[in-house]
């Protein structure tokens, strides 16, 4: 995925917010486009987007994927790149958007929308190449990688990369930070203890990192990381890198 | 016994296996360790992508011509002096094997290890008619005396820790003395199987690769129970899944560097082992018969289809079971079929049936890890998705066996109500309103909220959705 | 009835056919003259063999020496191979050496459990993975290399490759395999218990390498 590197600086991006940031950590959503803003950017966030189709696919209900991803297909129309704060949705309309109307009449617009995604982290970095100037106190952080982000849209630096740019910000690696965090959509409720003894595993080598925060690029995983941590009263808190970012650099 | 009908059984088993914290310790310590070893064979990223490049083009090509290919196969190797048996069923391919030993007079049988002769539940329907098989590589050797089946294809006895099978030497071997050694413990199935080796009729092996170009049969092993197997015995009968052919002796090679590599984190394993033909007249060793028994079971069905058939591309190497987050947790006997892990989760639905595998597509968290590792590039996550897709809305081509046995109504409408929703902007914009309104009264206790709260808080519904937000802070919309 | 093999090949013919995929430039790794050897000794002694460089000349004495130490009584040797014949000529009687000459149904239990080594000479050998190539014949057959639990090899340093596809190639073996080949990379051995290291489970405890030093020819 190294071609986005020669991707121009653009004047205008969208903004995919994803349905879960939608419902449930909104704030994450308004961080990421605050900080595509702050880089001299405008950000349009087409009011028609809804969910990247990604259950339903997921599931193996393909027609109902498509009837859903159509309509972001619809909701994007102009050339500008598309930033999606989740590797996992961003990962759907990369790579699977393509296939997924392969032999439709949609399929060579749905393989111009994905050339155009990119997700968050990969933007800033790849495309913008931002500098990050750290206003924060002294923090350790740990890097959860969503399955997707790295495995999908091969992100895996750049987010490292970001915070290794924050003065004040120790970065912890996590040795089993790769591994799967149990949450899988639907798989958290059909194995769901399957599911809860991965999250139980994950939170317990972020607890033994020793860092005060988790960050991550996708809320489906924080949503599991955080809700498992959160019931088992470990002692770190998590958020999304956007949010993260935006409060070091930005003071917000 | 293979005829009885299994039914997979994920969610139950994996309870079981769950709360088994030795078994769970067993796996994670064995999962780590390989998954350390594969990564120093792969250190050079791009020496990895140009060899499994070739291996999955080397594959695809094999399966690209594959009739073609064991016509040819069968010719080199009945020229050579291999007798040649095609098997449509497990049970056909039992009955071939049954009638060779009984034509040979053989009554006790020596084993190399063989995932496909675990597949047609060989030695049960041997020990019915008479015929003693003995497992003879360590792994298969400790869960044949334990009673158990194998809980990983490359490591059959990865489930059990040294205690355990300190116990069970002790146990069942005569004049063992309880030892925790693993010195001794190996030297006590040496000392157990050497005997058992000298004395058997016929050995019986599995196939890696079959190269169609010679009619050779490449078996890889550690422990030299392989070579003896195919060498001692005056009878050798090889039994292969019909997708292992190549097209050519230089096709090994990568294949070669890959497969060990993948497993076990080894350069090469110690013994490559070749067999071409029978004893020659003046050879003073080696079988003086060997037969190669070709099993369908399903696969050439799943070869009908061009997208479904690239599980047949597997070298049966068990990087995706090693790094799987599922397996590595649940263990191999939770699979219930002799196939485990991401590879299991995709064959054993194709060849015994979504209607009573279907639960194993989705006992997946689609990570991709399976994916990342797999020496022979098997979109393994995408054909979970395939699958999944089957079990509900069945495809007139690809007849996947069980195909449609996952409809439901319910299921149908909450996805109905799925596209209602997220297909229509004006829909989605009240639904999220009002959840973000009353969403938070929903219980804990809630259907689907039960088991994410189990372990886990209740999520929050923000007040304002993203796309108000977007709205009030001015961020344009078109 | 169509017989079983009509139908399954009828499947697979009725198959949407596929394009057969090119196969992508990958060549296996190549080493310069000095780094071969010491890469084959490294990847042999990291797989629990042992290798001692001899000469045309005092091979058999080094065999002898080395074997003595380890306290060995007899070896199998092959009487109608050309070692075999270098060996038997200057034998002094250090321990026995016994000759593999008669079919296996002869000699069975002393093959099994009658001798404590056995030595056989390599085709070839690979750097790349540190192996020996063997290709048994009826002057040196399979049983040597796997039954004793000594296997020694004596192997010359010029046919020292660096892959197995070199050595394929080279030698053009699809035009015609013996009976068995095989490779071989170390002693018999185990991870089946706990994933610890254990060897000589089934085929030899040790394994030694004579490295007949290049030039002197064999």
């Amino acid at each position: 995925m190294t071609d986005t590197a020669q991707a121009q600086r653009p004047h205008t991006v969208y903004f995919f917010g994803t349905c879960l940031i939608d419902l449930f950590y909104p704030n994450a959503g308004l961080a990421g486009m605050e900080l595509l803003q702050r880089q001299g950017l405008k950000v349009v966030f087409p009011q028609k987007q809804t969910c990247c189709g990604q259950p339903a696919r997921n599931n193996g209900y393909q027609d109902e994927a498509r009837m859903v991803a159509r309509l972001q297909l619809d909701a994007f129309p102009g050339d500008w790149p598309i930033v999606v704060p989740s590797g996992s949705c961003a990962g759907m309309m990369k790579t699977h958007y393509p296939e997924l109307f392969e032999g439709t009449p949609d399929h060579a617009r749905a393989v111009a929308f994905s050339a155009r995604v990119y997700e968050l982290t990969q933007f800033l970095v790849d495309v913008l190449g931002v500098t990050l100037v750290d206003k924060g106190e002294k923090i350790t952080v740990t890097w959860h990688p969503s399955c997707h982000s790295q495995r999908e849209m091969g992100v895996r630096e750049q987010p490292k990369a970001l915070l290794r740019q924050l003065a004040n910000v120790t970065l912890i690696e996590n040795p089993r930070e790769a591994e799967c965090c149990g949450f899988g959509g639907a798989f958290a409720v059909r194995q769901a203890e399957i599911s809860a003894a991965m999250v139980t595993d994950k939170v317990a080598s972020i607890a033994e990192t020793g860092a005060a925060e988790v960050l991550s690029g996708d809320c489906g995983c924080l949503m599991n990381i955080t809700g498992a941590a959160g019931k088992s009263r470990k002692a770190f808190t998590g958020r999304h890198i956007a949010e993260f970012l935006l409060e070091r650099c930005h003071g917000r | 016994m293979a005829a009885e009908a299994l039914k997979s059984d994920f969610g139950g088993k994996a309870h079981i296996a769950l709360n088994d914290p030795k078994l769970r310790a067993n796996f994670r310590r064995a999962m780590d360790g390989l998954m350390t070893k594969r990564a120093a064979q792969f250190a050079d990223a791009d020496e990895w992508n140009a060899l499994r490049a070739r291996g999955a083009a080397v594959r695809a090509r094999a399966l690209a011509q594959l009739p073609e290919l064991l016509e040819r196969l069968e010719a080199r190797c009945q020229a050579n002096g291999i007798q040649v048996h095609w098997a449509e069923t497990t049970a056909e391919a039992n009955a071939i094997v049954l009638g060779i030993l009984q034509a040979a007079g053989a009554k006790r049988v020596i084993k190399g290890k063989s995932m496909v002769t675990e597949e047609m539940h060989l030695n049960a329907h041997l020990e019915a008619h008479g015929i003693a098989a003995v497992e003879s590589d360590l792994g298969e050797y400790i869960i044949q005396l334990a009673g158990e089946a194998p809980s990983h294809i490359v490591m059959p006895c990865i489930h059990k820790n040294k205690v355990e099978i300190a116990e069970l030497f002790a146990d069942k071997i005569e004049g063992q003395a309880y030892t925790e050694n693993v010195d001794e413990l190996t030297a006590a199935a040496r000392k157990a199987l050497r005997g058992r080796f000298a004395d058997a009729d016929a050995g019986i092996s599995g196939v890696n690769f079959a190269v169609a170009e010679t009619g050779t049969l490449v078996l890889i092993e550690n422990e030299g129970n392989g070579r003896l197997s195919t060498t001692l015995p005056p009878l050798h009968i090889a039994v292969t899944g019909i997708e292992k052919v190549l097209e050519k002796l230089e096709d090994v090679p990568p294949l070669l560097s890959l497969l060990p590599r993948s497993a076990t984190g080894q350069p090469i394993t110690t013994y490559v082992n070749m067999i071409t033909s029978p004893r020659k007249a003046g050879e003073k060793d080696g079988p003086k018969a060997v037969h190669l028994v070709l099993l369908d079971n399903g696969r050439s069905r799943v070869y009908g289809d061009s997208e479904l058939s690239d599980t047949l591309r597997c070298i049966r190497c068990a990087a995706c079971m090693n790094h799987c987050p599922v397996y590595t947790r649940v263990g191999g006997h939770t699979y219930t079929f002799t196939y485990p892990g991401p590879i299991g989760k995709i064959l054993t639905p194709q060849l015994e049936g979504l209607d009573c595998a279907g639960d194993q597509p989705h006992a997946s968290t689609l990570c991709r890890a399976c994916a990342d590792v797999c020496p022979v590039q098997i979109p393994i996550p995408d054909l979970l998705v395939r699958l999944r897709t089957e079990a509900v809305h069945p495809s007139a081509t690809a007849g996947v066996k069980g195909g449609g046995s996952a409809q439901s109504l319910s299921e149908s409408l909450g996805w109905r109500g799925y596209t209602a929703m997220y297909g229509s902007p004006l829909i989605y914009r009240v639904v999220t309103r009002l959840m973000g309104l009353f969403g938070n009264w929903v219980p804990a206790s809630a259907p689907m909220l039960k088991q994410w709260t189990s372990v886990r808080t209740k999520p929050k519904f923000a007040a304002k959705s993203l796309h108000q937000l977007a709205r009030e802070k001015g961020f344009s919309h078109d | 009835m169509t017989d079983p093999r009509e139908r399954i090949l009828a499947r697979l013919k009725a198959a949407p056919k596929r394009p057969i995929p090119e196969c992508p430039a990958w060549s296996a790794p190549t080493y310069g003259a000095d780094e071969r050897k010491a890469k084959f000794r490294a990847m042999l002694e990291a797989s629990h063999a042992d290798v001692h460089e001899v000469t045309a000349a005092d091979w058999p004495d080094r065999l002898k020496a080395i074997l003595a130490a380890k306290g060995v009584r007899s070896m199998l040797y092959a009487p109608d191979s050309a070692a075999g014949r270098q060996l038997a000529a200057g034998w002094t009687g250090d321990f026995a050496l016994v000759p593999y000459d008669h079919p296996v149904e002869d000699m069975k239990e002393i093959l099994v459990t009658g001798v404590d080594a056995a030595l056989t000479t390599a085709e070839a050998a690979i750097a790349q993975t540190g192996s020996l190539v063997l290709w048994p014949s009826a002057d040196e057959p399979r049983l040597m290399s796997l039954l004793p639990p000594i296997h020694v090899a004596l192997v010359a340093e010029e046919t020292l490759a660096d892959s197995l596809a070199e050595i394929l190639t080279a030698q053009n073996w699809a035009a015609s395999m013996p009976t068995n080949a095989v490779l071989i990379s170390g002693p018999s051995k185990t991870a089946d218990i706990e994933q610890t290291l254990a060897y000589g489970v089934h085929g030899p405890k040790e394994l030694i390498v004579l490295l007949l030093n290049a030039g002197d020819g064999r």
